[in-house]
């Protein structure tokens, strides 16, 4: 199988290890106050993670409030339109609040529960993970707090209202490059202080063990559904499973279930923005350097000094100089491959999916969406494509009409 | 012996608590900083701890974020600020200097490489505050052959078996964060604090030092009567920001906050 590639007989999916390492990346990185809130979130997951009213608990709400499973839909005018291999569409837009980022949430929100805390916080870039914990928090009775850097506050007004509709807090973050990971900074600070009654819902695969781990486990529900749905309304395994890398979740959760699969193909799609030889872009693992940040170790933008870049992606969920330390370590041992899409290709593949399938993708999904295309078109017409669409794009057509120059008041 | 175990020594034996003072290298300017040191020592400080600038200083309130964002306008780069230490020693070969950051500075610099240079600027210590013991056996063991203690700290939350770990890995002195929070925050409860550190100081032979929360001769020197020393940041910090327009009057104010502390340390430890 895969695993002897790796010459050892563990399976790739029983990573992390103990301490929370993929290979050398991942870990445990921040400051000392925080260890033992760490230590708690690990010890409840790990007696909740197979516990059978906990499982039943996310069993129901994922079915009857995020409106699970998702469809797989084989996108056939789109499949024409490549000329090549057929591009199944996993449909996360059409779960509740728009894309994959609450299935993390509800999940997350029930351990909250179980650990007694009151209080949750999250950080947003597009506003899709603040929504999602927003609406959880309501949901479950929680008080929620969300950090969202004052910049993308301007790009997705949409989702700061909505949140507040929700009976969130949305606090602006001024420091450093006001985007993504700013507000990361800030929702640790937030957590460093109020660690005794506050969970914070981290919205990727990344930050410290056991988060990674957390997030990648609630979201390989896509993976799980779109294994079972493609053997049953086609047959067999994809040949290839393709996804949009921002932190990662919604690719870690598509590929997981995937990942002793030797013949299907994983393909991450970073945000090559400007344009990678631009150096405007937000693609850590095609074009970046193994450091650490935000509690964990992988690849990231920055520079020869160790400073971290400030990145560039049309869409603000991709905006983020780091990514989750399960794909570093999948990139290094080649279980998955990595290539990145530029703004004008995204905003290509956005246009084209609305005009041929009657589907408006998120401008992240938008990426995957692109390469999908040019990569059916290497392929035979009797392989198939799993494309995750990780989210609707509601929240981006402000920022397409303005791109327009149509104005939308 | 370390100069910083016989700086912290020779203070003990004065009957004396430790000052450290942390300002962030290259803030408000880095013409500044070496200066800046040398006051700092004038007006009786023992330890300097110098910041060393990084964009995303995750545990730092308002007050540390804002300068480290004034040292970074000047591309305070980590070798930059081992050029300070560099030039501080030609005239203190005495007075500790400990670097207080964050990982990926150093590990894009290399650990061998970093500690390297670290020693032949004359540096003495390094803490970094996102790096707990567990993952620091490579940086820790680099740091050892040169001579450069690694100091962790200790926290609020920190439980007593992992206390003992952290005490365990730590040279020169353990750094006890005296509240859940971030740098600067307000609200020390002082007994709690006192409490809590003479409960640590019966687990360790390493002097334990107290930062986060110590903003003038009145918080210090309650802490101190406990602790081995006391570290002071934010309230010197706030003054780089106020009088970032005029060095002169910068000076005068960090002599002026840093004698009412030293007077009160000395004064609760006659
Ligand atoms: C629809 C959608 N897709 C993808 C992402 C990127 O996140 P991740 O890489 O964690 O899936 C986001 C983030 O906001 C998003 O909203």
């Amino acid at each position: 199988m895969v695993s002897k590639q790796l010459g050892t007989n563990e399976a790739l999916t029983s990573f992390p290890d103990q301490s929370g390492h993929f290979g050398p990346y991942g870990g445990r990185f921040v400051s000392e106050t925080l260890m033992a809130a760490l230590d708690e979130l690990t010890l409840s997951y790990d007696g909740l993670k197979t516990d059978p009213e906990f499982l039943a608990e996310l069993g129901s709400d994922l079915e009857h409030y995020v409106g699970r499973a998702s469809p797989l839909y084989l996108a056939q005018r789109l499949t024409d339109h490549a000329g090549g291999a057929k591009i199944w569409l996993k449909r996360e837009d059409l779960n509740h609040t728009g894309a994959h980022k609450i299935n993390n949430c509800i999940g997350q929100a029930l351990l909250a529960r179980h650990m007694g805390k009151p209080r949750i916080i999250a950080e947003t870039g597009a506003g899709q993970h603040g929504v999602a914990s927003a609406t959880v928090a309501a949901r479950f009775g929680l008080k929620c707090t969300v950090y969202m850097g004052s910049e993308d506050i301007q790009r997705q007004s949409l989702n700061v209202y909505r949140m507040k509709l929700l009976g969130a807090e949305v606090v602006p973050v001024t420091s450093g490059s006001r985007t993504l990971k700013d507000a990361l900074n800030e929702a640790m600070r937030d957590w460093v202080t109020n660690v005794d009654d506050t969970h914070y819902i981290i919205g990727t695969v990344a930050g410290p063990h056991p988060y990674p781990m957390i997030v990648r486990d609630l979201q390989s529900v896509i993976g799980r559904e779109a294994r079972a749905q493609f053997a049953r309304q086609h047959g067999g395994l994809p040949d290839a499973v393709m996804a949009c890398v921002g932190g990662g979740s919604n690719a870690m959760g598509i590929f997981y279930p995937f990942l002793e699969d030797e013949s299907v193909r994983l393909i991450g799609v970073e945000a090559a923005g400007d344009g990678i030889m631009t150096g405007r872009h937000a693609a850590p693992l095609t074009d970046g350097i193994v450091g650490v940040l935000h509690g964990n170790r992988t690849y990231l933008m920055q520079d020869q000094a160790g400073l971290i870049s400030e990145t560039h992606s049309v869409s603000a969920g991709l905006d983020y100089p780091g990514v989750g330390p399960e794909h570093a370590w999948l990139k290094d041992i080649e279980r998955a491959e990595y290539v990145a899409v530029t703004d004008e290709e995204a905003l290509g593949a956005f246009r084209q999916l609305n005009l041929l399938e009657g589907i408006l993708p998120a401008l992240e999904s938008s990426h995957a969406l692109a390469h999908a295309v040019e990569f059916a078109a290497t392929l035979r017409k009797d392989q198939n494509i799993i494309v995750n669409l990780s989210g609707r794009g509601d929240k981006d057509i402000p920022t397409m009409a303005k791109i327009d120059g149509i104005s939308i008041g | 012996m370390g100069r910083l175990t016989s700086t912290i020594n020779a203070v003990q034996s004065r009957a004396q608590k430790s000052l450290v003072a942390y300002i962030v290298a290259g803030d408000p300017h880095p013409d500044q900083t070496v200066d800046l040191m040398h006051t700092l020592v004038a007006e009786g400080v023992d330890i300097i701890e110098l910041g060393v600038p990084f964009t995303d200083p995750e545990a730092e309130g308002p007050v540390i974020q804002l300068a480290h964002e004034r040292a970074l306008v000047h591309q305070v780069t980590l070798l930059k600020v081992l050029e300070m230490v560099t030039a501080f020693r030609l005239e203190d070969a005495t007075t500790p200097v400990v670097l207080m950051g964050y990982l990926n500075p150093i590990e894009a610099m290399g650990y061998e490489a970093f500690a390297e240079q670290a020693s032949l600027s004359g540096v003495d210590g390094l803490i970094t505050v996102n790096l707990p013991p567990e993952e620091a056996g490579p940086l820790a063991i680099a740091l050892q052959t040169k001579g450069i203690d690694p100091i962790y700290l200790l926290a609020p939350t920190t439980t007593d078996a992992r206390a003992a770990a952290v005490c365990r890995a730590s040279r020169g002195f353990v750094y006890y964060v005296s509240l859940k929070g971030t740098t600067g925050s307000g609200g020390l409860d002082i007994k709690a604090v006192c409490e809590r550190v003479a409960h640590l100081k019966a687990q360790t032979s390493l002097p334990l030092f107290v930062g986060f929360g110590i903003k003038d001769g009145a918080t210090a020197a309650p802490i101190a009567k406990v602790a081995d020393g006391v570290v002071v940041g934010s309230a010197i910090v706030t003054l780089m920001g106020e009088f970032q327009a005029s060095p002169q009057a910068l000076k005068s104010a960090v002599i002026e906050l840093v004698r009412d502390i030293r007077t009160a340390l000395n004064a609760s430890n006659p």
